[in-house]
């Protein structure tokens, strides 16, 4: 999963300081690997260097400046990119993708469109491997199989996710 | 108008079961030669848009053409004769007649297109060897195992030489192995002698042996080559 992709989207509902995009990005995606604050802040001056998002407004308190970030508009259109990009179909990619349909939920961008266009690139790499094992030998048959059957399973779950995805948008919007 | 070079090409399809829309607006088209899966979830109008393709049902508005006719402007004899001498099918369970043998069953569609009995007997062992069930020509369908009956309906299905095949969940009630197999005569041989396979399923793997998926969602039909964003 991107970090700084998914630090950007929680950014487009509003200008957040650090400790409030970890407790954003823990609520959402942190359930098993919560985030530590030196990621975000290592990732947010990576951001800033970058010009995808910018310092709002600095806090003077007891300890260090809190900053509050905003995201850019290159911010903007960089998390849009990552969101329409298909993901390169391999086993285990549930997390990148839940954190993709949540974000477009979160930004009102089309869920189902990204669901679709990963749904057409598993089934592109799919063909392509049902067809190597058309035409290869039984050890060949075995390796597209087992990657036949992990794609699959991450087409069932897209397509789960498809039909609760009006749900799932109620809940991550509450 | 179709689009160019399809042989056969649904437009603005609606369809409804009483006050349930099934196809509302469903577009759709193949080329010869060209295997389309058709995918969607349970209820979605995949096994409505099959059968007004083939002529089956007729839909409540909208066309399907297919060559130079307009199914959806034939008469229920005409759409039958079509169906008999330039469509196929293969549903989920065979649906052989159980009184006669596997050669017989092959055998019955060329019978039934004015074919001799000599000769659609030889063409009929011809399609059994071709699906690998020759074994089985002489044994009645409740005598074999679900792989092989399936490829006796896989042979009668192409037996005539159609021009289309229709298979609606084909190797739904098969094991992997089998299924496969199965597939793999099925595409294979349609490719060769140029048939247009519409494929409904709603497996991946299944959909994996096609050459393009269009999904089947709330009555309406997305070709996911051109609906991506």
């Amino acid at each position: 999963m991107s970090i700084g992709h998914t630090l950007l989207g929680l950014l487009e509902s509003g200008p957040r300081h650090g400790y409030d995009l970890k407790r954003a990005f823990d609520e959402h995606f942190g359930q098993d690997r919560p985030l530590h604050y030196g990621q975000v802040y290592s990732t947010m001056s990576r951001l800033l260097k970058n010009g995808l998002v910018e310092v709002d407004a600095v806090e003077p308190g007891a300890g260090p400046e809190r900053k509050r970030y905003a995201i850019t508009d290159a911010g903007v259109t960089d998390v849009a990119q990552w969101l329409t990009r298909p993901e390169k179909p391999e086993p285990y990619l549930q997390s990148t993708l839940y954190t993709k349909v949540v974000l477009a939920l979160l930004t009102d961008r089309n869920a189902a469109e990204l669901l679709d266009a990963q749904r057409a690139e598993h089934l592109r790499m799919m063909r392509g491997l049902t067809e190597r094992k058309r035409t290869g030998d039984l050890a060949d048959q075995l390796i597209c199989d087992h990657a036949l059957f992990h794609l699959e399973a991450d087409l069932r779950w897209l397509e789960l996710t498809a039909a609760r995805l009006e749900k799932l948008a109620e809940a991550v919007r509450t | 108008m179709t689009p160019e070079g399809s042989l056969l090409a649904a437009e603005g399809l609606h369809k409804a079961y009483g006050r349930t829309p099934a196809l509302v607006g469903a577009d759709f088209s193949i080329h010869p030669g060209e295997v389309v899966a058709v995918m969607g979830p349970s209820g979605s109008g995949k096994s409505t848009l099959l059968h007004c393709l083939a002529g089956i049902i007729t839909p409540d508005s909208g066309t399907v053409h297919y060559g130079p006719h307009t199914l959806t402007g034939l008469t229920d004899a005409q759409r039958s004769a079509l169906r008999r001498t330039d469509f196929g099918f293969v549903f989920q369970f065979g649906r052989l007649v159980p009184e006669l043998t596997c050669l017989e069953n092959v055998a019955l569609p060329l019978r039934l297109n004015g074919t001799r009995r000599k000769e659609a007997e030889r063409r009929a062992h011809e399609w059994l060897e071709r699906l690998e069930v020759e074994a089985v020509a002489g044994q009645r369908p409740g005598e074999i195992s679900g792989g092989q009956g399936q490829r006796v309906a896989v042979a009668r299905a192409l037996a005539t030489r159609p021009r289309v095949v229709f298979a609606d969940e084909p190797t739904g009630a098969l094991d992997s192995l089998n299924g496969e197999r199965v597939l793999t005569l099925l595409t294979d041989t349609a490719r060769e002698t140029r048939a247009a396979v519409v494929l409904v399923t709603h497996e991946a793997r299944v959909a994996a042996y096609s050459d393009r998926e269009v999904v089947v969602r709330d009555g309406k039909v997305k070709d996911m080559l051109a609906g991506l964003i």
